[in-house]
């Protein structure tokens, strides 16, 4: 299935490139400036490399709702384990997926109760389970951004074409830019917006248009490498100061302006615009993707909409307060519970569980204090 | 600490140590048991005597590199001889689950004997149990093992100015079993580095008997043995990623699972605190040997707060702090 090739090019880490960033950026800063990044991705890599040592103390990084399994709202948790208890059901998810509590419950321990739960890599590593085990109702519970939409639409696709009627997909995509419009026109004090790469690819550098145009801030599209975001982070801070509000595509390599034509279709053919629970958010008008009707047999909250509507909701941790987190509002380090009563190990929010969660990278990448 | 086992005390972190420190230390208390070493020093046969135990449970029981059996044996041998003793006997007690193919258990025991003889040790005793179908996961296995010290047992203390080795790339165990469990399909396939780690260890320890602490890098990785270090010995103990080896083919793994190969296990590396002055000598006697061709000086422990630091590829500094939780492949 995967092949494994892929080295990063060493430029990318390159030591005397990042330094000239960071002393270019510490050079261009006037002012106190917020930036915001929403990946997982992001959040993890700059954790990972350590950047936020190289920045200077006005600049400040924070992590805004870019990690789909932190966002997934426990109501829709609540919907997997009900599924996941069905004898004739296997529940397959991405691996991050697994720990996420809602109320004392997560499909792991689920799993250890006995519950038939797999990891999946992918939708289609789902599908083949299907074919596999044609006595049994193999469930892919998907979530994500348009980064792994394309790729679960495109499953049920061939899912339909195949004739499998023991396959469906319990959606929980979302898409970014509603939720950044209902994000960043609130409360949240941000200068500048670190646009998220993967999404870009799929939905084009123009999709993020509106955060200049619209919320006037600047924002840089950025890949993931550490010369990657410090040049994003350069080109906001340069905007910044300059005054100026505009979208920069920074990731030229992987983004284009309008994005993954072919990705785009397949997500349009398959879904379609829905309101979506937003963990921390709460509802934001047009954020999910729903399976279109077209799909319907496919569509797990469809098939099993009885058994989904008569299983309990689970509620969060009173104390969690993964929403400010997911807001940018609080720093991970500031939850009461951060690192006591929520690690990775036993995590009571979604933001400690998923290694793409700023709780968890705080937690894992811990900075250096004397 | 949580009223019932679950999956997460069997992952060598916090909970596991709460449960030695809470109902084990307590009910068995003795000396030789304190140390809490990877085997005990039987002080009653003149000091002489090493004994070690490890249980092993692990799914798929055949992966590229290893199985099982493999897995038994290696492990046991390198708990022995990372305390410094030399791994004599060992025996071998099997619970199976009804069902089980004879031709599979054999093909165990055959692997089992491979290893045995590459480290040089046999196996003298056994015991089988047979457990109803469902009760069990097909094969456990427990070995015990017997060794002797011949030199001084180690001090396993590290002390400041000391400096971190690693013999050979890091990861590759924790990622082979992973991608064989989840059928992940890398081609080439990732291989395991289970082996009997004894010559490897004696070669070291002839070069530089000053050697202060050597640890197998099992579950918890590389960041586990280092963090320990830290933590036992009251040290700052900074290791350089650029320096730790690690193989393409784990690299790239890791990147694409969202996965760390310091916190990755290893059945075939491990990690030795040895006096500056010997480094360079410690370096040479593992580059000499088969299993340490790739060997590495990755880091230093320092006086300072207990703490392990990674200076990150980038030249950047941050904490690296002790694995929590199995390791999950992410989303994208």
């Amino acid at each position: 299935m995967a092949e494994i090739s892929a080295v990063p090019s060493a430029l990318y880490e390159d030591k005397r490139l990042i330094a000239e960033l960071a002393s270019r950026i510490g050079d261009s800063l006037r002012h106190p400036l917020t930036i915001m990044e929403v990946c997982g991705t992001h959040t993890m890599s700059i954790a990972e490399a350590s950047l936020r040592s190289l920045l200077p103390a006005e600049l400040r990084l924070i992590s805004g709702p870019g990690c789909p399994v932190c966002v997934t709202d426990p109501t829709l948790i609540s919907s997997a384990l009900a599924l996941a208890r069905l004898p004739q059901v296997i529940l397959t998810t991405f691996g991050d997926m697994l720990r996420v509590p809602a109320g004392d419950m997560s499909l792991r321990s689920l799993g250890e109760q006995g519950a038939d739960i797999r990891l999946a890599l992918s939708p289609l590593d789902a599908l083949e389970l299907a074919q596999k085990e044609p006595e049994r109702q193999v469930v892919f519970f998907a979530v994500g951004f348009e980064t792994t939409a394309p790729l679960t639409a495109s499953t049920l696709e061939l899912a339909r074409e195949l004739g499998l009627n023991n396959f469906s997909v319990l959606s929980a995509h979302k898409t970014m830019p509603a939720a950044l419009r209902s994000l960043l026109g609130g409360a949240v004090q941000v200068g500048g917006l670190l646009c998220p790469g993967h999404v870009a690819a799929v939905t084009g550098a123009d999709s993020f248009g509106f955060v200049s145009r619209e919320l006037h801030l600047p924002a840089a599209v950025a890949g993931f490498s550490p010369v990657d975001i410090l040049l994003a982070v350069a080109a906001i801070v340069e905007m910044s100061e300059a005054g100026q509000a505009q979208l920069v595509n920074c990731y030229k390599r992987a983004v284009k302006p309008q994005g993954n034509l072919v990705a785009r279709q397949v997500l349009d053919r398959v879904f379609e615009p829905c309101d979506a629970l937003w963990r921390g958010l709460g509802l934001i008008p047009g954020s999910g993707l729903a399976i279109r009707p077209e799909f319907a047999a496919f569509d797990a909250a469809r098939r099993f909409q009885a058994e989904i509507a008569a299983a309990p909701v689970y509620r969060d941790h009173p104390d969690c307060r993964c929403g400010e987190v997911l807001r940018g509002e609080l720093p991970p380090e500031d939850c009461p519970l951060f690192g006591g009563s929520c690690t990775p190990r036993q995590p009571c929010g979604a933001c400690m569980v998923s290694s793409e969660g700023s709780c968890a990278a705080a937690y894992r990448y811990g900075e250096v204090k004397p | 600490m949580n009223d019932v086992i679950t999956l997460a005390h069997g992952e060598g972190g916090r909970l596991y140590r709460e449960l030695v420190e809470q109902v084990f230390v307590p009910a068995f208390d003795n000396p030789a048991l304190r140390r809490l070493g990877d085997s005990a020093l039987c002080a009653n046969y003149g000091g002489r005597l090493a004994l070690t135990t490890d249980s092993f449970v692990v799914r798929p029981r055949f992966f590229p590199g290893g199985d099982i059996g493999r897995l038994a044996v290696c492990g046991t041998v390198n708990d022995l001889a990372v305390s410094g003793a030399e791994p004599m006997y060992l025996t071998c007690a099997m619970i199976l689950e009804a069902g089980l193919s004879i031709a599979e258990l054999a093909r165990v025991c055959a692997s089992m004997a491979a290893a045995a003889g590459e480290a040089g040790v046999s196996i003298v005793t056994g015991d089988t149990k047979v457990v109803e179908k469902g009760s069990g996961d097909g094969i456990f296995i427990n070995t015990a093992g017997v060794g002797l010290f011949r030199r001084q047992p180690l001090t396993q203390r590290i002390e400041p100015g000391d400096v971190i080795l690693v013999s050979g790339s890091v990861g590759e165990h924790g990622l082979a079993v992973l991608a064989a469990r989840e059928e992940l399909g890398f081609q080439p396939p990732l291989c395991s580095d289970a082996a009997p780690l004894n010559g490897l260890i004696d070669c070291l320890l002839q070069a530089v008997p000053e050697t202060h602490a050597l640890r197998d890098a099992t579950r918890g990785g590389l960041a586990a043995v280092v963090n320990e270090w830290a933590a036992s010995c009251g040290l700052t103990v900074e290791i350089d990623e650029a320096a730790v080896p690690v193989g393409p083919q784990v690299r790239s793994a890791c990147r694409l699972l969202g996965l760390d190969p310091l916190f990755s296990a290893n059945e075939g590396k491990v990690a030795a605190a040895v006096p500056e002055a010997k480094a360079a000598a410690a370096l040479a006697a593992w580059k000499k040997h088969p299993l340490g061709k790739e060997a590495a000086v990755i880091g230093r422990a320092e006086a300072g707060p207990p703490r392990a630091v990674l200076v990150t590829a980038i030249g950047t500094r941050r904490l690296l702090l002790l694995p929590e939780g199995e390791q999950l492949p992410r989303i994208c």
